[in-house]
């Protein structure tokens, strides 16, 4: 397959009054065209700050790129002037963003802003624009797009918001769209109905999407890979099926069980125990050790490698380390692991273990 | 909107009156004569004068008819200037101090939006420090201050333009001057203030993501959105140039309505005192009706949604 | 598994147990809201600069009419309009009392036969311009805090009454206040002044009987918002008394508004107390304050600018320094509070 974008060994910082905050400390991954990655993970794990560092969006004065590159048609993002990034942003690259009811200009018709970018990049007409932006709007479900544009952000619903910024973001069919968290602000039918709209609309027009959200639920309905970020690292990369049934990583298996399922055994919820890491100080090894039941005394020392799991599926723990004890996931993964051929739990195979 | 902009007139009319009613109790309260050469008149002659003025009647009839010339738009006489009538004296002192507040006003909104921005474009360096320096002196430093320091510099250092004189258009150059620092510094502190909350938002963040360029973002989408909300600071700043009219004017001898406001309280001229008192509340209250009015037509998102008040 | 790496340690996996509550441990110290605020504040240079310069002139308007021989309301005609001297610096050329007589430029301490310094210089009645200066500096401070005190207090009860009772008393209360906030306080101020005896008292009087109308609002609009809150309907819940609910829960959250708004409402005070001295219906000779003063000074300013030069400083100072230290405080006490 044909990578769009790679990303390799990106390191981060945020010089910040209380310090330098290491929000990313060394982060691989690439999108391959027409598939939809999901990088999942809590608060201030770095997702959002992976990809906001794709779109160079993150403020000039504050953040440090330490080291790596990020590749995309042949050449290094990190490495444009400003100028170059302008043509990249909103042409080949677009982004969505969590809040539909900030993200568009109060004070500009939406017609306005969805021509912006056909104006910027495609060099378009006043009239082609036009024509091509109420085409957008009915391409992303808006009824009466004609009438619509003359009208002003507030005059639209969440749901109607999300879409006209999924339409000024694929205005100039983008090769990649980085959606951020695009359904958390949204009641959950909506959120619905405009994941539909994103698979029907990858599908028409062939983009790569990089879908970031800590909603597992949306991961599994989305996405055809997923990436799990803990601490500013990825600390599992796999198919959606070899996340979902054959996790590796400790961390993966606390968002697992901490996810409510309608067939669990359990009456009580798990919840992960303790807090996120302190990017300011981050611990020494592996940064999930300290909340991990399954912590090993090397852990404390240094940071796991990925190893490899299959062709597709890396995971950053000791776990995998040929001389590492075995041990039992919680209950509810095994159960999953159950149902995943290679798994050492697949039950359609006598034998088990590897 | 209709219903909001009704009930803002009713306390506009009862906010006159009281201040009507309040300056008419004062004035009768006030020691002295309002006769400036009461001394040399008459017994029979001050009565004859008193007579005239109804200044012998009973306080409740003086004020009822007070109060009932002020709703036909008379304002009285005045006792000094020879019975020029009030409402006259106002109208052809008016011309000047409204040539000062008009300069002040626009010339200074349109310095401070410029400092303002370039403050909030090149946030945290040399112009931006400049340009806050600038906005704090503005504010701080009462623009009377302003006035004799402009005075002593110009007129009695370099000897450039004349003192104590009104000569024309030349003549309004300084004391319009003294009067925009005060607006300099709201519009700058404010539009920098704006500007970077604006910039820091979340449709900036879109509109970056877009592929806009600084320029674009800083005056298609940033810009008028920062703008909007100046119409806010009118009412204040036009306060401002009314109380510093009153000093700058005498200063610099314009013959404008504040400088006869302060001439006026030295020799008790009551009608004079009671007339640009009343004149001073309309002016103020009436910008304030219309900021807060223009405020409600302006941004789309109370345009449309019928006034959120 | 191929990534193998060098050979690690041994022991390397076994198995530890780490408890949860470790990982939550929070490794700086804990903050009470005014430490957390200082430590903000102190980071804001233009502040602090502020602050000394204050403590300076207010050290100065106590102490600095003590430091000279001269009495600030002594009158000493053959003493009038001498230009500042100031030993040792006379010597550089500056403050060394030479200023015009006529059309010449001369020393005027030499021809006048006067061995006395005066720092600052004489006003036309020979009265010593140091002394008169922080002597008037101490007035207007005065006056300034007075009146910034008595807006407070009576903006923060009008305020708090009308919002923590709400319902009718709230509706009355706010209409009087509309219409109140329509009449110029300048105006009111002036008049006021007119029918009052000049001096300190009625300055006060007249600054304070529209000043308190701001306060009120922001009080009564935090105390609205406040009120609701879960704290509070939880300590209602728990039975506490009214007195118990404004003392020990709304005051303290409200504590920072007011003080922010009083870091304003001072230099408002000292303006307008030098606006109403500088149009003549402030303070009566002898006493000064520093409006008097620049009034003085400008009768002046063809021969003697340095009488309208010292007092203006004082004045343009002590604005500026009340100004920042109320941007500091805004910003350090409620960052997203603004103007």
């Amino acid at each position: 397959m044909e990578k769009m974008i790679e990303v390799k060994n990106l390191e981060l910082s945020f010089h910040t009054f209380a310090g330098e905050v290491k929000a990313i400390q060394g982060v691989n991954f690439e999108v391959f065209k027409g598939e939809t990655l999901a990088i999942v993970g809590e608060s201030g794990s770095g997702k959002s700050v992976t990809t906001k560092s794709i779109m160079r969006l993150l403020p000039k004065s504050s953040t440090e790129y330490r080291n790596g590159e990020i590749l995309f048609d042949g050449k290094d993002l990190l490495k444009l002037s400003e100028k170059d990034m302008q043509k990249v942003r909103g042409k080949d690259i677009s982004m969505i963003f969590q809040d539909p009811m900030t993200s568009l200009n109060p004070t500009m018709t939406i017609g306005k802003q969805i021509m912006e970018p056909l104006f910027k990049h495609q060099k378009l007409g006043k009239a082609e624009a036009w024509k091509k932006s109420v085409e957008l709007l009915g391409l992303v479900g808006m009824p009466q797009p004609e009438m619509r544009m003359k009208q002003y952000p507030h005059q639209f619903s969440g749901g109607q918001r999300q879409r006209i910024v999924i339409a000024v973001a694929l205005a100039c069919n983008p090769k990649i769209l980085i959606a951020d968290e695009p359904t958390t602000a949204l009641d959950v039918t909506i959120q619905a109905q405009i994941l539909e709209l994103m698979k029907d609309l990858q599908k028409k027009i062939d983009t790569s999407i990089i879908f970031i959200t800590h909603d597992l639920g949306v991961v599994a309905n989305v996405a055809d890979r997923v990436a799990v970020m803990y601490g500013g690292r990825i600390v599992e990369v796999g198919t959606v099926d070899e996340i979902f049934y054959n996790p590796q990583h400790p961390y993966t298996w606390g968002l697992l069980s901490s996810m409510p399922s309608l067939d669990a055994t359990e009456e009580k919820l798990y919840a992960i125990p303790g807090t996120p890491p302190d990017l300011l100080d981050p611990p020494k090894g592996d940064a999930f050790a300290l909340r991990s039941e399954y912590a090993m005394k090397i852990d404390m020392e240094q940071v796991p490698p990925l190893f490899k799991v299959s062709e597709t599926h890396y995971a950053a723990t000791w776990l995998l380390h040929p001389e590492a004890p075995q041990v039992d996931p919680p209950a509810a993964v095994i159960e999953r692991m159950k149902r995943f051929p290679g798994s050492r739990y697949y039950e359609g195979n006598a034998g088990g273990v590897r | 909107m209709a219903k909001y902009i009704t009930k803002r007139v009713v306390y506009m009319f009862l906010s006159l009156f009281l201040i009507a009613s309040f300056t008419f109790v004062l004035m009768k309260l006030l020691p002295g004569s309002p006769l400036a050469s009461a001394e040399k008149l008459s017994i029979e002659q001050r009565e004859v004068v008193y007579e005239k003025y109804g200044l012998n009647d009973p306080i409740p009839v003086q004020y009822v008819r007070y109060m009932g010339n002020l709703a036909k738009g008379d304002f009285g006489v005045s006792f000094q200037y020879k019975s020029a009538d009030v409402k006259d004296l106002i109208i052809k002192k008016l011309k000047f101090s409204a040539l000062l507040g008009s300069q002040a006003l626009i010339f200074g909104t349109l310095i401070g939006i410029v400092l303002g921005m370039i403050a909030a474009l090149k946030q945290n360096t040399v112009w931006d420090y400049g340009s806050t320096i600038i906005a704090i002196i503005g504010i701080s430093v009462p623009s009377f201050v302003f006035a004799v320091l402009l005075q002593y510099v110009f007129a009695v250092w370099l000897q450039w333009l004349p003192v104590g004189l009104w000569e024309g258009w030349k003549s309004s150059i300084l004391p319009s001057i003294a009067l925009a620092m005060g607006p300099v510094a709201i519009a700058a502190r404010f539009i920098r203030t704006e500007m970077i909350e604006v910039l820091s938002s979340d449709y900036i963040l879109l509109a970056k993501a877009k592929g806009a360029s600084m320029f674009e973002i800083a005056f298609k989408h940033a810009f008028r959105n920062a703008l909007i909300p100046l119409i806010t600071i009118l009412g204040p700043v036009a306060a401002g140039l009314l109380t510093g009219s009153l000093v700058v004017e005498q200063i610099f001898a314009v013959p404008g309505i504040g400088e006869q406001f302060v001439k006026s309280i030295s020799s008790n001229d009551f009608a004079v005192i009671m007339g640009t008192t009343i004149f001073f509340s309309i002016f103020l209250i009436v910008i304030i009706l219309i900021v807060d009015i223009l405020y409600g037509i302006i941004d789309p998102r109370i345009r449309l949604s019928g006034g959120s008040k | 598994m191929t990534n193998n790496m060098e050979k690690l340690p041994k022991g390397s996996f076994e198995r530890i147990t780490i408890d949860s509550s470790h990982a939550e441990k929070i490794s700086k110290p804990s903050l009470s809201f005014w430490q957390d605020a200082w430590l903000r504040i102190r980071k804001n240079k233009a502040a602090i600069v502020s602050m000394f310069i204050l403590i300076f002139i207010v050290f100065m308007a106590f102490a600095g009419p003590l430091m000279v021989e001269h009495d600030p309301e002594n009158v000493k005609v053959t003493h009038a309009n001498l230009p500042p001297k100031v030993p040792g610096l006379e010597k550089l050329g500056i403050f060394d009392g030479v200023g015009k007589l006529g059309s010449k430029t001369v020393n005027l301490y030499e021809l006048k036969k006067i061995d006395e310094y005066y720092w600052f210089g004489t006003d036309s009645l020979g009265r010593d311009l140091f002394s008169r200066i922080w002597k008037g500096t101490q007035i207007s401070l005065l006056i300034a805090f007075l009146a910034a005190v008595i807006d407070v207090v009576i903006g923060v009860i009008y305020g708090g009454i009308s919002g923590y009772y709400g319902g009718r008393t709230d509706d009355i209360m706010q209409r009087i206040v509309e219409i109140l906030i329509g009449i110029p306080t300048l105006v009111i101020v002036i008049l006021m002044i007119m029918i009052m005896e000049a001096g300190i008292l009625s300055i006060i009087i007249a600054i304070t009987i529209t000043g308190w109308i701001g306060m009120s609002r922001i009080v009564r609009g935090q105390v609205l918002k406040y009120k609701n809150m879960e704290f509070v309907l939880a300590a209602k819940t728990l039975g506490a008394s009214d007195a118990r609910i404004i003392s020990k829960h709304l005051l303290p959250n409200l504590m920072a508004i007011i003080i922010i708004n009083m870091m304003f409402t001072i230099p408002t005070a000292i303006f307008f107390e030098a606006f109403l001295s500088f149009i003549g219906l402030g303070l009566q000779a002898p006493q000064a304050s520093l409006g008097t003063l620049i009034n003085d000074g400008y009768k002046f300013i063809a021969y003697q600018p340095y009488m309208l030069l010292f007092p203006s400083l004082v004045l343009s100072l002590l604005m500026i320094a009340f100004n920042l230290i109320g941007d500091g405080l805004r910003d350090a006490l409620d960052p997203k509070m603004k103007d």
